[in-house]
């Protein structure tokens, strides 16, 4: 790898022995995927709670700390395992929660903003075309590279905390312009498109099937234009089942003003072409296993709601009760909820019996599997795909319905 | 020392020589879709390797499925003594890549012929990633 003057003598250690340590561990990720050289990003965001860090984690954040890290690009966090306001209701382990405290002392000592949020794209930061960032939870990293146009791979937390130390990242990957190039086209002008579900589904059938991260769908017959809360129904899923970190929608994202653009300049022949249709999304709301019928458990989390979904979700149950049994969970951000609960969104959700958790996301929640096995739940039903797939290492039997449905589902505590 | 029964080449690697049992999957791998992070044991349902446990095996896995959780997950799992010795995909992400580097778990991307045609579960294995290979030694009992 190239390295500049400043580059190696951060290798030397004359920036401190954690600017060292971050900027050796960032050259052999580099080295791995054969990067030629770091660059600048501007911004950064880290995955960092104790359900994933663990002690280890934990450790290591308060030892980098220690060593006297300090973010020098603006760095925030992505949703954590605990809201404390609801630790105890969800007998979540006490010592746990103390640890989810020291761990973001820890980041905040280290000048990151500990913000706790998976839609930092809606809610907090949107990068320009060609910015570089450094973005972790690959939902926030296919959003920024398909909509904004930016600049970033998947940087998991220990790799967008090095990036916030030394303020570079390798350059592989999305960085490059020959992983931006579409690789398939899908074919979505059979496709009604009318609810976030739908566009979680078509996810699902276009990243399940082609399941690699330099895959690039290219997105062409769309009826209307999509809204940002469809095209993160679609991108989570997509990076969730395909783990895929970019798509294109000709017309609609900044590097896809034609198809042939989409491809960087003409489209290969032979390149494959899929249509995915009604028919093909009622398939995947049927595929699913019932079982006995379990419908005491409803979630509206994975990606955290927008103020939009939270405004359509307050209408949905307004008047209406959750069924005796049911638990209904909603998680979203501090500003999101705090702007929902001026606009008197949260009231009829509360009133209807909807649990509303701030700062976490429901999948990642400390003590899920013992919360599961207490609770008796066996089935998960939730409008996100993205959760429906992600949350199996828990057990559950995971069901995607539409969102107007999973309110029905959760205020009549009958499934279909 | 004999000579290995194969060989296959591999793309990119990372980390020490290893030898150990291998686990050759048909399905992708996510430690947070499909792992129990406090036993080792995949516990997703329906996964093909349900029930099997990572803990020290040498892992071959097609995919690299989501998710940004290796990249503590690996460390973590390490730390409790139920990692595998290495990772092997055919086609992974940046965040497995990430994740184990940060544990130093040996990891590898890319084969010159796919481990499900070679080499079964319970063959014993050796990972060299200097030299970009998998030997196979001994075929399981």
């Amino acid at each position: 790898m190239e390295l500049s003057a400043r580059e190696r003598r951060m290798l030397d250690g004359a920036e401190g022995e954690a600017v060292r340590r971050a900027l050796a561990y960032q050259v052999e990720v580099g080295r791995f995927f054969g990067a030629r050289r770091l660059v600048p990003v501007t911004n950064a965001h880290m995955m960092g709670d104790i359900e994933v860090l663990g002690d280890a984690g934990l450790g290591f954040l308060r030892e980098m700390q220690a060593l006297g890290a300090r973010a020098r690009i603006p760095i925030t966090t992505n949703a954590r395992c605990v809201d404390f306001a609801w630790a105890d209701r969800l007998g979540q382990d006490p010592g746990e929660c103390a640890k989810e405290r020291q761990v973001i002392a820890t980041l905040q000592a280290m000048d990151i903003l500990t913000t706790d949020t998976c839609i930092n794209y809606q809610t907090l930061y949107q990068p320009h075309l060609g910015e570089r960032v450094a973005w972790g939870d690959t939902g926030t990293c296919i959003y920024a590279n398909s909509v904004f146009g930016a600049r970033t791979n998947f940087e998991s937390g220990p790799a967008a905390l090095a990036a916030a130390i030394t303020g570079r990242t390798p350059e592989y990957g999305f960085h490059l312009e020959a992983h931006r190039r579409g690789s398939f086209l899908v074919d979505l002008s059979g496709a009604t498109l009318g609810d976030l579900a739908d566009w979680g589904a078509v996810g699902r059938i276009v990243g399940e099937s082609h399941q690699s991260y330099y895959a690039v769908p290219v997105f062409i017959g769309l009826r209307r234009p999509p809204l940002a809360d469809e095209l993160k129904h679609l991108g989570c899923a997509l990076a969730s089942y395909g783990s895929m970190g970019m798509f294109h929608m000709v017309g609609v994202t900044p590097e896809a003003p034609s198809v042939e653009a989409a491809f960087g300049g003409a489209v290969p022949e032979g390149a494959e072409r899929m249509a995915v249709d009604d028919a093909a999304i009622e398939a995947v709301y049927r595929g699913y296993d019932l079982g006995e019928g379990d419908a005491r458990l409803v979630v509206f989390s994975g990606p955290q709601l927008s103020l939009f979904e939270i405004k359509h979700l307050s209408a949905l149950f307004a008047g209406r009760r959750v069924a005796r049994g049911t638990s209904v969970f909603v998680t979203s951000s501090n500003g999101v909820l705090s702007a929902a609960r001026k606009l008197g969104y949260l009231a009829p959700l509360e009133e209807a019996g909807v649990a509303v958790l701030e700062g976490v996301c429901f999948y990642i929640l400390q003590n899920l599997s013992p919360m599961r096995e207490r609770e008796g739940w066996r089935n998960m039903v939730s409008n996100s795909a993205k959760i429906v797939n992600i949350i199996g290492a828990h057990r559950f039997r995971t069901i995607l319905r539409r969102t107007a449905d999973c309110v029905e589902i959760a205020c009549t505590g009958a499934l279909r | 020392m004999s000579a290995p029964l194969h060989v296959i080449r591999l793309d990119r690697a990372f980390g020490p020589v290893v030898e150990g049992e291998a686990l050759v999957s048909e399905e992708g791998f996510s430690p947070r879709y499909d792992l129990d992070r406090w036993s080792g044991l995949i516990t997703k349902p329906g996964h093909r390797l349900e029930g099997m446990s990572i803990k020290d095996r040498i892992c071959f896995f097609p995919t690299a499925k989501g998710g940004i959780a290796a990249g503590w997950a690996f460390n973590d799992i390490r730390a409790k003594g139920i990692a595998p010795r290495a990772f092997c995909f055919g086609v992974t992400n940046p965040v497995m890549v990430q994740g184990a580097i940060l544990a130093g778990i040996p990891i590898t991307e890319g084969w010159s012929e796919d481990p499900r045609a070679v080499l079964r579960t319970g063959d014993w294995v050796r990972v060299d990633p200097a030299r970009r290979e998998v030997e196979l030694l001994r075929r399981a009992p």
